[in-house]
């Protein structure tokens, strides 16, 4: 067994999800089998292979391989000038408790 | 299906400009077509009369003034509702976007209605775009109109089906794991998945941003290229859009293909396939060998390693783009107490089980202790699985094999096993993970009637050479082999 029923209640704090409790045991059964499945890759050697993090050919031209770990600096950034953009009623208007112009949240902070 | 040839773009251009038909006529037909076969499909979850009708008046006027019309002027078409429209309901097939409706255009629907396209509606697809069957949907699961007791591929079901059924000339789909071309495969039309960053994701409602892709679905090989051209190319709205010129795939896919060299990868036929799959993906590789083709037989050791590799880098993503959902900008809100416990609701009550398992899978393998083991190790494995296609691409112009193993399965066959649906994607994830373009050709029938896809993949930017091969193929009869 890779993952235990501490292991999916702790998963799904992090990730702000709420399990029924019938829920646990079956994502815990489900998680396991693909955990184990999914421990195939440790039977391969990448002790020098390099971590492709990302997939961008923003700058280059089709004959450059992808980069392998570029990092945001390297992306094809345009210039820094400030643009109109969407704001106010047409964000807002999807919210679901919009106190214009803020979004409106249950109380954060106790006094 | 109707009796009569679907519509493709070429037949709509010459009605159009035969005035055999107008731009709103036609718009009208597919409505009603709509209207009498979604009941059964579900393939289309909202419509977009008003947007639809609108731009087929404004091509007819353009027609009434004698001018030159954009090249898919009055062409009805369907975008996967994981791709943003303007003023039209987006809900990624989840409960937590119902009554989502987005202020902007995804850059790849705006350059649709530029090039003259009629918007119809917003395809069913899974929650998020996350399943392999369509049958993740909050709203119901879409059926293959070729057999409708069948699931019609996912994510990107609805859209496939549509097209397929006649709904829509074209769609948009979305691939991040198969999810263009696996329901191409399962509902027999040409399904093409392009290189990463070669359409702009602006506007796409993210899943997995290293893999997510937008690409067309069509009748025909010819129509796949005519949406190809007007939506690809750089989009200063998303950094990772490739800034590389954008060839007229129309007339590219026209050139002959005779001594190209085919990889046939044995990977790809080993285990698992179905026989009637195998039988038909190598009468269709004989085929393109008599068009000149030269065969040329492949290894790819990694090739096994892909379903795990994609599913920690795709849920690990997933995870994190997805944390967004918290009731407080769009979407639901599940009232409570505290702003924790209003996430925590609000993400229970929202979010269907796959999407459920995948951010916890995701949460899991980014998690402290485990994010080199799992995340990291497969961002190395990755890079072997890349290695791969460029070491084969150093032998080989393509690559061939199966689109699926099977054909489309019965609907509830695989939804107790999650695992075992991964699987259903097991020749296709290669392709999302080295970031080249593939495409999905019909290739002939089963004895039963069900549509078998062969996969043509290439190199980075070979969405022309793929096309071609495609086309060749298409004209050669290969589409029924």
């Amino acid at each position: 067994m890779t993952i235990s029923r501490e292991d999916v209640l702790r998963v799904a704090e992090l990730a702000h999800l709420q399990l029924a409790p019938q829920e646990v045991e079956m994502y815990r059964g489900q998680l396991d089998e693909i955990l184990n499945y999914i421990g195939k890759l440790q039977q391969l050697d990448v002790t020098n292979v390099q971590p492709m993090i990302q997939m961008s050919f923003a700058k280059d031209n089709a004959k450059a391989a992808p980069s392998k770990s570029k990092t945001e600096a390297d992306a094809d950034l345009r210039e820094d000038v400030v643009r109109p953009c969407l704001m106010g009623e047409a964000i807002l208007g999807q919210a679901p408790d919009a106190a214009r112009p803020f979004f409106r949240v249950p109380k954060v902070i106790e006094r | 299906m109707s009796p009569t040839a679907p519509w493709t773009v070429a037949g709509v251009q010459t009605a159009l400009h035969s005035k055999k038909i107008s731009a709103r006529e036609l718009a009208t037909e597919f409505y009603a077509n709509i209207e009498r076969q979604n009941p059964v499909l579900n393939a289309f979850l909202t419509l977009s009369p008003e947007r639809a009708y609108a731009q087929a008046d404004r091509v007819d006027a353009a027609i009434a003034r004698g001018e030159k019309l954009p090249p898919l002027a009055g062409v009805p078409v369907a975008i996967k509702d994981v791709i943003s429209t303007c003023g039209v309901r987006t809900t990624c097939g989840s409960k937590i976007l119902e009554s989502y409706i987005p202020p902007y255009d995804a850059t790849a629907v705006a350059r649709l209605e530029e090039a003259g396209s009629v918007i119809l509606g917003k395809t069913n697809c899974d929650e998020f775009a996350m399943g392999s069957s369509n049958e993740n949907s909050a709203y119901g699961p879409v059926r293959n109109p070729v057999a409708p007791d069948r699931v019609p591929g996912g994510s990107s079901g609805g859209s496939a089906a549509a097209v397929a059924a006649g709904l829509a000339v074209g769609a948009l789909g979305t691939d991040t794991g198969g999810s263009i071309r696996q329901p191409g495969s399962f509902c027999g039309i040409p399904a093409l998945m392009p290189t990463y960053g070669r359409v702009s994701r602006y506007g796409l409602i993210a899943f997995a941003s290293s893999l997510d892709r937008i690409g067309p679905f069509a009748q025909n090989v010819a129509d796949t290229a005519a949406i190809m051209s007007v939506i690809a190319g750089h989009d200063e709205n998303d950094s990772t859009s490739a800034a590389f010129p954008v060839p007229d795939y129309a007339s590219e896919i026209e050139r002959p293909i005779q001594g190209l060299r085919i990889g046939v990868p044995e990977e790809y036929f080993g285990e698992g396939i179905d026989g009637e799959v195998k039988e038909k993906v190598s009468v269709g590789i004989a085929l393109m060998e008599k068009l000149g083709c030269r065969r040329v037989p492949l290894r790819m050791p990694h090739t096994d390693y892909a379903i795990a590799t994609y599913y920690i880098i795709a849920t690990a993503e997933a995870s994190s783009n997805l944390a967004r959902y918290d009731g407080v900008r769009y979407g639901l809100r599940v009232p409570a107490a505290t702003l924790i416990d209003m996430y925590r609701k609000t993400r229970e009550r929202g979010f269907g089980s796959e999407v459920k398992r995948r951010i916890m899978l995701g949460t899991y393998v980014l998690s402290s202790g485990y994010y080199d083991a799992y995340y990291l190790r497969a961002q190395k494995v990755r890079s072997l699985i890349a290695q791969d296609f460029s070491d084969a691409f150093q032998k080989v112009d393509a690559i061939l094999t199966p689109t699926s193993p099977t054909p489309a399965f019965k609907l509830g066959e695989k939804t107790s096993d999650p695992l075992q649906m991964y699987l259903a994607d097991i020749y296709t994830v290669t392709g999302d993970l080295a970031g080249i373009p593939g495409i999905s050709v019909p290739c002939g029938k089963t004895r039963a009637g069900l549509p078998v896809g062969l996969q043509i993949l290439g190199p980075h930017f070979s969405e022309s050479r793929i096309l071609q091969l495609s086309r060749a193929f298409e004209i050669a009869g290969g589409f029924v082999v």
